[in-house]
């Protein structure tokens, strides 16, 4: 009964997911067009036969709207286009270059802080307003509240600059060392604001009914949070890390920056600024699915979860 | 139960996290050295667009070109033009006959021979419109060049031909005492047509790269570093010292210099404004400006109508920015205050002054306020103009700084606005909204001429909305001209007439700056700014 809800429910969702996603693109389209200068505009104004050479190439002559049909025409096979900044590469490769490194840094630090950040929240939950409390809520606030492009920069500083112990930046090194101080940079704020996520809503669970009725009926804390209090408590958890994740995996631009590593993140940015119009409507599409996928995933889990919740 | 799954799940991450390590552990390149192989690491500032040198465009794609290929000529570590895949030349008298001789040992990285009947297919396909080319314009000067950018006529119609495999000769419309330096340029580098044929638009790929010059590209990790490796066809192979250059991405100057400080890179691209006056007392020797042929300027829209109408406003305008001021105090990086629009050190040419250079301040200030009252303005009835520039740091301080110059010398408020660089660029372009503009202009070959063309009539970068025909005239007859001393005067009246008219406020001039490492051997400081990996060298003291 419940698998059969669960699936009739992904299936509609899926369907639903398909117009938002055609908005999505002819939004970006127009947006990205719609954007004063175009890819090919600098400070050295073409001769004019150059500028019709160069906007007949990349169809920019064209109608709005046929450069519209023949960009989704293209989509519909697969194809993402030609870069209009890196002549040499097609968006694909571009993208399917960046997403695996992105997508390692970015599980990697969502890993460790998962379990730093529920750990630390569960305890900081359980002993709430201790000196234990305390610190790791400090940390947590720290954490929130230093932005990445201070972390990022300070860690180059002491670690490789100072120190000379791990590699300034990505390309200087083969070795997994590369690794490092990046992943701490993008893991540093999701811990805080996982434990923070993960103490509020225990501290919730632990105040309610049925844990009352447990704690009645003679159970140690322990056994309190392992069997009764931590599947629930991972709720709004849950409803965070698909966001997260598509966040997360689509890289992050100021670390990517800083430590020279050929992410999405950076991709994203300069192409916006270049005005490389297939590519930044490429990486939009993957963040766009990435996103409705991950909810999606999220709202059939919540039914796992959370009995309450099911879909029928 | 579920606590079990979260130790599960933090042994899980933490193995993850080795397993990682380990997968990527592979060596760094570090141990390079221990072999042998001597490695330079450059920063290039943003990210190449292209390694095709026909489509390429930015500096940092031309720098990392210079590595790759050799064009007929090339410079020289001084700065001179010598030959390069061709080892003499000759022109005409009438100068409209260009004739070059290949080296009998120029060879492309795959050994074949490197031929006139090569450079014929590249400078056609320069100008092909299917190219695409963005420097199509390179070689106007050629005879049908323009026609074949424009599609009226077909690439085979270019005025090049190959008298013999290893005789090229390059007929001009017009003389063109500038055309020996862009040939030394990317636009008119040689591509190899086999592998063009077989790759397609992918020729231009690691792998795929045929070049003729004295590296060739080994790999490129986009975002992060193209890695360039000895040509060992090169004909001047031996005189070769660095094996391996990796030209690294740094779009970011105060990033590229933590990597340098942190000993990963040799060069720097820039040196970031912030860091300038530490810098210079912590490593004085690894500092490296030199003047370069640039100006940052503020530019006038003549369509505007209180700014093309009133030539007494203009100078005022222009006579209130104290220049000394901005360079010593706003950007404090040893610029020099310019005066005049072309940069000095241009060959064959000494820019006129601006005439109140030799003025004193107070006399500059009075007389600033005298010609701005003569222009109809005063505190009842103040200037309201714009001016734009593009968002970036110490563009926003100098418009601070020149907008409160003319609050005290003229007393109106100029309204700044910043722009994104492109949106800045499209509407200086469209002449319609802009009024004062931040822009700057970088010779693309060392000549007068790359400077005072944007000011004629019918040039497409004239975004001045200037027009004189007296200017116009003079270009003309400049261009006319064979014997350099002559066309000289020519150009240095124009200018003259360009200053006079206050079109353009010159504010400061460029210099190149890099932080060099005490171990590269080989650098010398030049005007363009040219630094090819081949004529530098490694040396580890430590």
């Amino acid at each position: 009964m419940q698998q059969r809800g669960a699936i009739r429910f992904a299936l509609t969702r899926l369907l639903c997911a398909i117009p938002t996603l055609f908005f999505v693109i002819l939004i970006a389209f127009l947006m990205m067009h719609a954007a004063p200068g175009g890819p090919f505009d600098d400070e050295r104004a073409l001769p004019p036969d150059a500028a019709a050479n160069i906007e007949r190439a990349y169809h920019l002559d064209e109608p709005l709207l046929t450069q519209f049909g023949r960009y989704f025409g293209g989509l519909l096979r697969g194809d993402l286009g030609p870069s209009f900044r890196y002549a040499d590469y097609t968006v694909a490769e571009l993208i399917g270059g960046a997403l695996p490194v992105s997508a390692l840094l970015g599980a990697m630090s969502l890993v460790i802080a998962l379990a730093a950040g529920v750990a630390a929240g569960v305890l900081a939950a359980l002993k709430r307003n201790s000196i234990a409390d305390r610190l790791i809520t400090g940390f947590a606030l720290t954490g929130i509240s230093i932005p990445v492009f201070i972390v990022a920069p300070l860690l180059v500083l002491v670690f490789a600059v100072r120190l000379g112990w791990l590699p300034a930046s990505w390309a200087s090194t083969d070795s997994g060392a590369r690794l490092l101080l990046p992943v701490i940079a993008l893991s540093l704020p999701q811990i805080a604001y996982i434990m923070r996520l993960t103490r509020g809503s225990m501290i919730e669970v632990l105040a309610s009914d049925f844990v009352r009725t447990a704690r009645a009926q003679g159970l140690d804390t322990w056994s309190i949070v392992r069997h009764h209090a931590l599947k629930p408590a991972m709720l709004p958890l849950l409803s965070y890390m698909g966001p997260a994740i598509a966040a997360v995996l689509a890289g992050s631009v100021v670390v990517e920056q800083v430590f020279g590593i050929p992410g999405l993140g950076q991709l994203f940015v300069r192409g916006a600024l270049n005005r490389d119009y297939t590519l930044v409507l490429g990486i939009v599409i993957l963040y766009a699915s990435l996103v409705i996928f991950l909810n999606l995933l999220v709202d059939i889990l919540y039914g796992f979860l959370d009995p309450r919740i099911r879909h029928r | 139960m579920a606590a079990r799954r979260v130790i599960a799940g933090i042994l899980a991450a933490v193995l993850l996290l080795a397993l990682a390590l380990v997968v990527l552990e592979r060596g760094g390149p570090a141990d390079d050295t221990a072999n042998g192989v001597v490695t330079l690491n450059r920063g290039v500032g943003p990210e190449p667009e292209t390694m095709d040198p026909h489509r390429a465009k930015t500096v940092q794609a031309h720098i990392v070109l210079h590595d790759l290929f050799e064009g007929l000529l090339r410079y020289s570590p001084g700065g001179d033009i010598v030959g390069g895949a061709a080892e003499r030349w000759q022109v005409s008298d009438d100068g409209l006959e260009y004739r070059f001789w290949l080296r009998a040992d120029a060879r492309w990285s795959t050994g074949e021979p490197v031929t006139a009947e090569d450079f014929v297919y590249s400078f056609r396909r320069l100008v092909d419109p299917a190219t695409a080319a963005f420097y199509a314009n390179h070689i106007s000067a050629v005879v049908n060049a323009d026609a074949i950018v424009a599609g009226e006529l077909p690439p085979d119609a270019l005025g090049v031909e190959a008298a013999n495999p290893r005789e090229l000769v390059v007929r001009l419309r017009q003389p063109t005492p500038y055309f020996l330096s862009l040939l030394t340029q990317p636009p008119t580098f040689p591509v190899d047509r086999a592998s063009i044929e077989r790759h397609g638009d992918a020729f231009a790929r690691p792998g795929n790269l045929v070049s003729n010059g004295a590296y060739v590209l080994a790999d490129w990790t986009l975002g992060s570093v193209l890695e360039l490796e000895r040509n060992v066809h090169y004909w001047d192979d031996a005189a070769t010292s660095i094996d391996v250059v990796r030209h690294f991405v740094t779009p970011e100057p105060s990033n590229e210099l933590y990597r340098y400080r942190a000993g990963e890179l040799d060069i720097t691209a820039t040196i970031p404004s912030e860091a300038f006056p530490r810098l210079k007392e912590e490593r004085p020797d690894e500092i490296r400006t030199a003047p370069l042929l640039g100006v940052y300027f503020y530019g006038m829209n003549l369509n505007h109508p209180e700014l093309g109408g009133k030539r007494a406003l203009r100078e005022a305008l222009s006579l209130a920015i104290d220049r000394e001021t901005l360079v010593e105090k706003v950007v404090a990086r040893g610029e020099p205050p310019a005066y005049s629009f072309v940069p000095p050190g241009v060959d064959n040419y000494e820019p006129p002054r601006l005439k109140f250079e030799d003025e004193a301040p107070a006399d500059r200030h009075a007389r600033a306020k005298r010609l701005y009252a003569e222009a109809g303005y005063g505190p009842d009835n103040p200037l309201e103009i714009e001016l734009r520039y593009n968002t970036s740091e110490t563009h926003e301080r100098i418009a601070i700084a020149v907008q409160e110059m003319w609050r005290e010398v003229l007393g109106f408020e100029a309204t700044l606005i910043n722009e994104e660089f492109r949106v800045l660029v499209a509407n200086v372009q469209a002449m319609e909204i802009t009024e004062i503009f931040r822009l700057n202009w970088t010779g693309e070959y060392n000549d007068a001429h790359a400077f005072l063309n944007i000011f004629a009539s019918d040039s497409s970068s004239n975004m001045f909305g200037y027009k004189n025909e007296e200017y116009d005239a003079l270009l003309e007859q400049a261009a006319a001209q064979t014997d350099l001393s002559r066309r000289r005067l020519y150009l240095e009246e124009a200018e003259r007439v360009l200053l006079a008219d206050h079109v353009v406020m010159p504010i400061y001039f460029y210099i190149s700056k890099h932080l060099v490492s005490p171990k590269v051997r080989g650098w010398r400081d030049n005007v363009l700014d040219y630094h090819y990996s081949q004529h530098l060298d490694i040396v580890d003291d430590r």
